[in-house]
């Protein structure tokens, strides 16, 4: 019995502009223990799915099951086996935060459940903040006590709604140290972000969103495998040659040309060298996450992958890209695809580590680099 | 301890932290009100021939209090969390709509009654109280402040933004408070405001609760009852719908 079962889930909306379909006919199986994530811009739909799942909001067809039992008719069972962390930054101002966890708990019917409360607070790095109130912490501590709250009735399933937008590094590294663990243990994860890196590291399977449509569906590895090329970074202050300009991605002064073999790379380069542009801090890295996300975005479904070489990066995304992505500390050459798939244990927050000195980096860049998907 | 429960630990809790605003601010309202009508009126008014106007405007300001903190518990509660988001944490849980139900109106009755007491202890410094049936008190300021931590409920679901909520307190709630007899016996008006108050479920609440002092009222406690608790029940149906489909709370 898979964790999670979306069964032909769609969701439509009355707006004054008439019906707005919001998800149609999502259909994915999360099987225990997974780390699933769930990707895709802004207005895809993710968040619609994840309020289905919660009882936030109801399918207007087809049903979702949690460990078999659906979320509508067996709503109490349902959620009693969820911690949801929800997306925005929300608090009940009235309370400390033991008080909160205490409550939180007590909703779901477990009581005396300090020794557990203790135990996450210490593992968010929030024990001394136990009988603060709720409006003196700052952002990042609320966040940490919105998946306190979502943890406190020990759920087999996390879900989480971009847990990590706008918040530093270290309470990012924190966060992941903390999930992977309970991944570990056997918890299933549900995971939404706009940090493509961290999708990549942690997320053994992905499925992708487009305006409420899944376009892709499978193991990370294999999406990273489908998109399999490499792409030549470099930097300059100059205009590109046409031929290169049509397939570039290109952020300020950072130039991204996706090549599937060595032949391509010594065209740009020849090309470049040709129309006399001044290059600077070249490097080849190996596609990542981001630039099969961008691919599948920019076509209309799944089967721009299945052809594995054509799924490159540039392809559909034309130059306007977005401007925070210079991805500063990218290594040469494939740096990050060892951290690929490391079965999210440690050396995922390693990975996590990296700096990205980008750091605002996909988040809202998204909108920019896939302008016409979010709508609206 | 079950779902309900720890709502209503909540939502005691919730009001408790701010005593001052939500119990001892409405006391010295009514009291300030004893005080000035008092006042003014104490020599120039007898009501029933006999009840100086001191004594007979507390149960109605006792009344008046109860009914107003018990809508204003459950109302402010769930538009304040509506708004600010938090009620997020409800709507991931287990809890029924009766255990929503339960919450919310125990703990704004809670409240109402706190208030209400408060206010009765404070007028013993100006009125001797009667006590003719205190049976009906007890039912009468019960009945009242679940009616009004209902009717809270409902409002707290319904309103969108704190202005909604502000003009169903101020142009429905307030105004029919007011008009119910509450500073007034309504058999002093004349027959069409007579007949217009009948039609005021508040002053089947005001007359009852009054009749449990002075054994005298306006019209019989048990119309006032069947009134009072039909109109409870009525709204309860209501509140409890609007609870399980979701309204507005749930998309």
């Amino acid at each position: 019995m898979p964790a999670v079962s979306f069964q032909s889930v769609s969701k439509t909306y009355t707006t004054p502009k008439g019906p707005f379909h919001a998800l149609s006919d999502v259909s994915l199986d999360i099987a225990e223990g997974e780390f699933f994530g769930l990707l895709g811009p802004n207005g895809a739909g993710k968040t619609t799915l994840i309020s289905i799942l919660a009882g936030l909001a109801r399918a207007t067809q087809g049903r979702v099951l949690v460990q078999g039992c659906d979320v509508q008719q067996d709503f109490a069972q349902a959620r009693r086996k969820l911690g949801v962390v929800p997306q925005e930054l929300v608090f009940d101002p009235f309370f400390n935060v033991r008080e909160a966890l205490r409550l939180q708990s007590g909703y779901f019917g477990v009581r005396h459940n300090d020794d557990w409360i203790d135990e996450l607070l210490a593992s968010l790095g929030l024990a001394d903040k136990a009988n603060a109130n709720m409006r003196q912490l700052s952002g990042g501590m609320k966040r940490r006590v919105l998946v306190a709250q979502a943890l406190v009735h020990k759920p087999p399933i996390i879900v989480l709604d971009e847990p990590t937008a706008g918040v530093d590094v270290e309470l990012r590294q924190t966060l992941w140290q903390f999930i992977a663990r309970l991944n570990k243990e056997g918890h299933t994860v549900l995971l939404t972000t706009h940090y493509l890196e961290e999708a990549e590291a942690l997320c053994g399977r992905i499925a992708m969103l487009k305006n409420g449509r899944v376009v892709a569906l499978d193991r990370t590895s294999e999406l990273l495998k489908a998109a399999s090329g490499n792409v030549l970074v470099f930097k300059t202050d100059s205009a590109l040659p046409a031929a290169l300009a049509a397939q570039a991605r290109v952020t300020g002064r950072v130039v991204q040309l996706a090549a599937h073999d060595a032949q391509d790379i010594e065209r740009y380069l020849t090309t470049l060298r040709e129309a006399g542009v001044d290059v600077q801090d070249i490097e080849i890295r190996r596609a990542d996450l981001e630039d099969v996300f961008l691919s599948v975005m920019a076509g209309t479904s799944a089967s721009n992958l299945a052809g594995s070489a054509v799924a490159v990066p540039g392809v559909g995304a034309p130059a306007t890209a977005a401007p925070g992505r210079p991805k500063q500390g990218a290594a040469p050459l494939g740096g990050s695809e060892d951290t690929a798939v490391p079965g999210v244990g440690a050396p995922a927050t390693a990975a996590l580590g990296r700096p990205k000195q980008g750091a605002a980096p996909l988040g809202g860049s998204e909108d920019t680099a896939v302008p016409s998907v979010g709508a609206p | 301890m079950t779902g309900w429960q720890m709502l209503f630990y909540k939502e005691v809790l919730r009001f408790w932290k701010v005593s001052f605003q939500t119990v001892a601010a409405p006391v010295l309202t009514a009291v300030l009100y004893l005080l000035i009508f008092g006042h003014v009126l104490e020599d120039h008014v007898k009501v029933y021939d006999r009840i100086g106007y001191t004594s007979f405007l507390v149960p109605g300001l006792v009344m008046m209090s109860v009914l107003q903190n018990a809508f204003a518990n459950s109302s402010s509660s769930l538009i304040q969390s509506k708004i600010m988001g938090s009620l997020v944490f409800q709507l991931l849980t287990p809890l029924s709509h009766w255990d929503w139900f339960v919450g919310y109106v125990a703990s704004s009755m809670v409240r109402g009654l706190a208030v209400g007491v408060g206010v009765f202890v404070v007028t013993l410094g100006f009125a001797t109280p009667e006590f003719a049936a205190p049976v009906w008190i007890l039912v009468f300021a019960l009945l009242g402040a679940a009616l009004l931590a209902t009717l809270g409920v409902i409002a707290g679901l319904w309103a969108d933004k704190f202005d909604q909520m502000a003009g169903f307190q101020n142009f429905i709630i307030v105004p029919m408070t007011f008009l119910s007899g509450v500073f007034y016996s309504v058999a002093s008006l004349p027959p069409v405001w007579q007949a217009v108050s009948h039609l005021n479920p508040f002053f089947y609440m005001i007359d009852g609760f009054r009749y449990g002092f002075f054994g005298q009222s306006d019209t019989s406690p048990w119309l006032s009852l069947g009134i009072v608790g039909g109109a409870w029940l009525l709204v309860s149906l209501l509140a409890v719908h609007l609870l399980r489909i979701g309204y507005k709370i749930r998309s």
